[in-house]
């Protein structure tokens, strides 16, 4: 059974792809600054990765990053070639920088785990929404510095509003997973009792999310989806059919058609609304030196540097999940019911990070106006 | 067993994808002055702080001047009034216990910024609610959100102004956190409110007086 390894193979081999994306572009870095003469100097107060531990080296790391992307800047107006340098900081600071709740990326794992999604659309759902944060930073400064000369204060209040409302957005989004989830859950949990539970059939045919995967369906459609992912759902989706008693004919487009990707859109929005104040910070100090196209383009490549950091943590809570489904569910009834488990709690888990952003329980990288 | 074990692998990715690491995005450098009366109290702490030069740009963005590029302390007077109302709601990152116990500041007072060198500087002077006399005092500076990253300058970072004769100052500087962030990280992220995260980025000021 070759679909057995490629999950697997896929996450090694992301994991592998992001790592040498890191190695190079550090190398290339450390070279272009010390042969650029204009190279930003080391700020004295960057923190150094003297450490132990991942996250704490990240963190030094995307300190470094972006303290030398405003010297960076400043070098740009009278070196032109700076502003390669600079587009190689914004790329290394946005793989290290996308972290945290704020950036979407736990919201993107999550809802791929919930809405059982392959992860080639979590690979395009985490660039997709990087893309719209960058847009979002560029329009927010555009507008209101670069158009209308506001002040910082008003920039703020404007960041703090969307924030709330990505918070409120999120929160929403999850609960509307967890109203789909649950009913699947729930539905699962009775289709496990011995006598099949009648009553929940009239439902089945109602829900949508049921639809959006059937194992028979995907069979057929290799060009959107891979072999092993689908096949990877067949036996549990196999036996929750047994105990279903029907089919639930899905149709083609439900799956990557209009439909399928209004639900992702959805998802795009929900994470991609709210700027990175980093990015912002970046535009308006590059406006001000007079290099405001530089700061578009520094945006720009720190969203791609994002994304590529959300897109590899996608892939591996897809194959995540498709590992869990395959170690629990190949033998009995209960995989299937584990499975819709899994999706619940990863619903809740959206949930969970909106109300407690919105709330303030999380403090990810709440915009201070000041 | 199995079902155990994928379980555990799929909550615990999940949660590694979760796990906010928070990181700073104003770098503050600070000088502090612990101010003292004539009877030999704390009366209050006088900060000047420095913010980097992406900051100050954002911050001085759409402020009107009369010669382009510079800002008089006049010019400037709107912001420092935003400044100093914004901070009330962090509690001017300013944190003091006088013998162990938590003491409060009251509103800032002589507040100004000046721009010099593409950077603005805050300067402003939180009083005690109630003079101490404590045998010790320790005052923290830090963002437990570490949206803001406080350094204390490198030359003469804390002041005593009037202080007792004999009254000496440490100043624990924050460890860089990262041998710390590590750890805390899961942590502080499952406890909900990461109150503490910027904890350890802390500078710590103690004075001890005879």
């Amino acid at each position: 059974m070759k679909p057995h390894l490629s999950p697997l193979g896929r996450v090694l081999f992301a994991c592998a792809a992001v790592l040498l994306v890191v190695g190079v572009a550090d190398a290339a870095l450390h070279d272009v600054l010390a042969q650029n003469p204009f190279g930003a100097p080391k700020p004295a107060q960057a923190a150094e990765p003297e450490a132990s531990g991942l996250i704490g080296w990240l963190l030094a790391k995307q300190s470094e990053f972006y303290r030398q992307m405003s010297s960076t800047i400043r070098a740009a107006k009278t070196d032109g070639s700076a502003v390669w340098t600079l587009l190689f900081i914004s790329f290394a600071y946005g793989i290290f920088h996308a972290a945290g709740p704020g950036h979407g990326k736990a919201v993107i794992a999550s809802y791929l785990v919930a809405n059982r999604e392959t992860a080639r659309r979590g690979i395009a759902l985490s660039f997709a929404s990087a893309l719209m944060q960058s847009v979002v930073a560029i329009l927010i400064v555009g507008i209101s510095a670069w158009i209308l000369n506001a002040t910082a204060k008003t920039m703020c209040k404007a960041e703090g509003a969307i924030e709330i409302a990505s918070y409120g957005l999120i929160a929403l989004f999850g609960l509307r997973l967890v109203w789909v989830k649950g009913r699947t859950f729930i539905r699962a949990l009775q289709a496990t009792q011995p006598v099949p539970a009648i009553a929940g059939v009239p439902h089945d045919h109602r829900d949508h999310d049921h639809h959006h995967h059937h194992d028979a369906h995907d069979h057929h459609d290799h060009h959107h989806h891979d072999h092993g992912h689908a096949h990877a759902h067949h036996a549990h989706d196999h036996v929750h059919d047994e105990h279903c008693g029907h089919s639930h004919g899905p149709t083609p487009s439900e799956l990557a058609g209009p439909g399928g990707w209004r639900r992702g859109f959805a998802a795009i929005l929900t994470v991609g609304i709210r700027p990175c104040s980093g990015a912002i910070l970046v535009l308006v100090f590059a406006l001000a030196q007079g290099l405001f196209w530089a700061g578009i383009a520094a945006t720009f490549l720190m969203g791609l540097g994002t994304a590529i950091t959300v897109a590899a943590i996608a892939v591996i809570a897809v194959s995540a999940k498709d590992i869990a489904g395959r170690l629990s569910g190949a033998r009995d009834g209960g995989g299937a019911l584990f499975m819709r488990g899994i999706e619940f709690g990863a619903a809740a888990l959206v949930l969970l990070f909106g109300a407690g952003l919105l709330l303030g329980y999380i403090a990810a990288e709440r915009t201070t106006c000041f | 067993m199995r079902a155990l074990l994928g379980w555990l692998l799929a909550v615990g990715l999940l949660l590694a994808a979760g796990a906010a690491s928070a990181h700073p995005h104003v770098w503050i450098t600070a000088t502090s002055e612990l101010l003292y009366a004539e009877d030999g109290s704390i009366t209050g702490v006088r900060h000047a702080w420095t913010f980097d030069d992406m900051f100050s740009a954002y911050a001085v963005q759409g402020l009107e001047s009369k010669t382009k590029g510079t800002y008089t302390r006049e010019e400037l007077g709107p912001l420092a009034q935003t400044n100093v109302e914004s901070l009330k709601e962090y509690a001017y990152f300013t944190f003091a216990r006088a013998d162990g116990k938590k003491e409060r500041f009251s509103e800032p007072v002589d507040y100004y910024l000046d721009y010099k060198d593409t950077v603005l500087t805050l300067h402003f002077t939180l009083p005690l609610k109630t003079p101490l006399k404590p045998k010790q005092l320790m005052l923290e500076v830090f963002d437990r959100s570490f949206f803001i990253d406080f350094q204390m300058a490198k030359d003469n970072p804390v002041k005593l102004i009037g202080a007792p004769a004999g009254c000496q100052i440490k100043l624990d500087r924050p460890s860089d956190g990262t041998a710390t962030a590590q750890k805390l990280n899961e942590q502080t992220f499952m406890d909900g409110p990461n109150a503490n995260f910027g904890m350890m980025f802390a500078n710590k000021i103690t004075v001890d007086c005879p």
